[in-house]
């Protein structure tokens, strides 16, 4: 495996592409996270009390934020780089450049935390104006959102690298991220739920990722956020090593 | 001792499920050369392409890239290679010169190095009217000239096409040969596919026919007509078409 300047290159491809779309395209990644957390923040909220001492809407809008990092960059590392690799093989257009398949998928990945990083940032500062994040420490759930989003899509990768078709993401969504999103404590804090469904939740990349994005934005230091960060920090490196090797074995045969 | 050949392969194998695609295949290209690799589909000519390119990892055999070793240093050869693939890959996000800074990028070329070469590349591709234009918009035969553009666009030594010109009308080929006719006259070595006889007899100085892996016959065009399909008794003189299929026979391949 070798990594070089070659992946900032594909990033920079990426971001070339976005930058003509940006607006339409953050718009189109902000809409359902922000109608989801209105109408549950607001509706809901209003027949529920007070969370850990935050009221609903807010307990909603910082679980909202990691949720929609993590969606942001699996659609990224799914969708979007299944056509790259696929459809436009434009994989293999890099690929006849001195950039190896390492950069590519380390671009990818570095793109996709970068796309979700867009988003989440935007609904973080949404929660900026309703006036729920106070703290100037809560910059800090800035970087934390950017790690949830490589180790998202280095996960996101490796069911790109092996998907036959388009349709092999519904399972990924179905399967994986919305039981995921149920579980991990976005909309109601994980302890609620039975013992043996907590201790896997404890083990999905999510639940950390709201562990430590949620207190960050109210400007407290996450408990235990070194084990937290070093989780987000293993799955993101596992994950990037399973997808590059599958990647080489579709691609470099 | 590094070798002047910009191409060296020597008794190259690849399997595939056990099943050999290329079975000890062996040439070299001289600098300033085009050559030609013939064969019916199946014949292993994208897969040679593929290991000399370092994506394709054979199971024996030596290959040499301008006296760099493949698969080992193939990352440095790529950086002096230029290559049109077989299925266009352009960049359909992309306006025409988009394509190329993009492109040129991936070779850690500046902006403004690329930016100085994007008049001539286009010009060289005819496209200099559509500079800014989409990519969706062009015609196969301005898709391929784009191509042939793009890999040009670090300034390459060597140039792998593989079959640069199927799909694309008499028209547009011929301007293709005569890009690459212009390119070997600057001094480029061309390694290209084809399934183009005339196209092969036209452009290359010499050429290779394989099937299952196998070099079957080589030489320059005149040579092999001589030795493979003689003038008839009327006087009429052979074809490469006539070699091809006297050599690899008239059934379908794939
Ligand atoms: N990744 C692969 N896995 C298994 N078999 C492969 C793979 N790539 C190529 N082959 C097989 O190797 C043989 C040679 O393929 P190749 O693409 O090199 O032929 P070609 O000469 O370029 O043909 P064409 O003229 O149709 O482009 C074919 O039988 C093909 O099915
Ligand atoms: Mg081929």
């Amino acid at each position: 495996m070798e990594l070089t300047w070659g992946m900032l290159a594909v990033w920079r491809r990426n971001c070339f592409v976005w930058r003509k779309l940006a607006l339409p395209s953050l718009l189109g990644n902000l809409a359902d996270p922000l109608i989801y957390l209105f109408g549950l923040g607001y509706g809901l909220g209003a027949y529920l009390p007070p969370i850990a001492g935050v009221p609903y809407f807010a307990f909603l809008a910082t679980g909202t934020v990691a949720a929609a990092t993590m969606n942001a960059a699996s659609f990224e590392a799914l969708y979007s780089a299944f056509a790259r690799m696929q459809v436009q093989r434009t994989w293999e257009g890099i690929l006849n450049a001195p950039v190896s398949l390492a950069d590519i998928v380390a671009g990818e990945c570095l793109w996709a935390a970068t796309k979700a990083s867009i988003s989440g940032v935007a609904i973080l500062i949404v929660i900026a104006l309703l006036g729920y994040a106070q703290s100037p420490w809560a910059v800090l759930a800035v970087p934390a959102i950017f790690l949830v989003g490589l180790a998202f899509g280095a996960l996101g990768l490796i069911a790109t690298a092996r998907a036959p078709s388009y349709d092999f993401f519904m399972y990924y969504f179905t399967l994986f991220i919305t039981p995921m999103t149920l579980v991990c404590g976005v909309f109601f804090p994980a302890e609620r739920l039975p013992a043996a469904v907590q201790a896997v939740a404890a083990w999905l990349p999510l639940y950390h990722a709201v562990a430590l994005v949620r207190p960050l934005i109210f400007g407290q230091w996450p408990a235990e956020a070194v084990w937290h960060v070093i989780y987000l920090v293993a799955v993101t490196v596992a994950a990037f090593a399973v997808a590059y090797r599958l990647a080489r074995r579709r691609l470099l045969g | 001792m590094v070798s002047t050949l910009p191409l060296i392969v020597e008794r190259l194998v690849k399997r595939y499920d056990g099943r050999p695609v290329l079975d000890g295949l062996s040439f070299v290209i001289h600098r300033g050369e085009c050559f030609g690799l013939l064969g019916p589909n199946g014949a292993g000519k994208t897969t040679t392409l593929r290991c000399l390119l370092g994506h394709a990892v054979p199971d024996a055999g030596r290959i040499e890239v301008l006296g760099l070793c493949v698969p080992d240093e193939a990352r440095k050869a790529r950086a002096r290679i230029g290559v049109v693939p077989q299925f266009d890959n352009l960049d359909p996000d992309f306006t025409v010169a988009e394509n190329l800074l993009v492109y040129g990028r991936y070779f850690g070329l500046s902006d403004a190095e690329i930016s100085r070469r994007i008049p001539a590349l286009l010009e060289f591709a005819g496209l200099s009217a559509r500079a800014h234009a989409s990519t969706r918009t062009l015609s196969g035969g301005m898709k391929r000239r784009l191509t042939l553009a793009r890999a040009l666009v670090n300034d390459p030594e060597l140039l792998i096409l593989d079959e640069p010109t199927t799909g694309l009308d008499p028209q547009a080929r011929r301007l293709i040969w005569d890009n690459l006719a212009r390119l070997t006259r600057e001094g480029k070595t061309i390694l290209l596919t084809t399934h183009f006889m005339d196209e092969a007899e036209r452009l290359c100085q010499r050429l290779a026919i394989i099937d299952a892996g196998r070099i079957i016959a080589e030489g320059a065009p005149a040579e092999l007509i001589e030795r493979h399909a003689p003038r008839r008794e009327n006087g009429c003189p052979g074809n490469l078409e006539e070699v091809f299929l006297a050599l690899t026979g008239h059934a379908l391949r794939d």
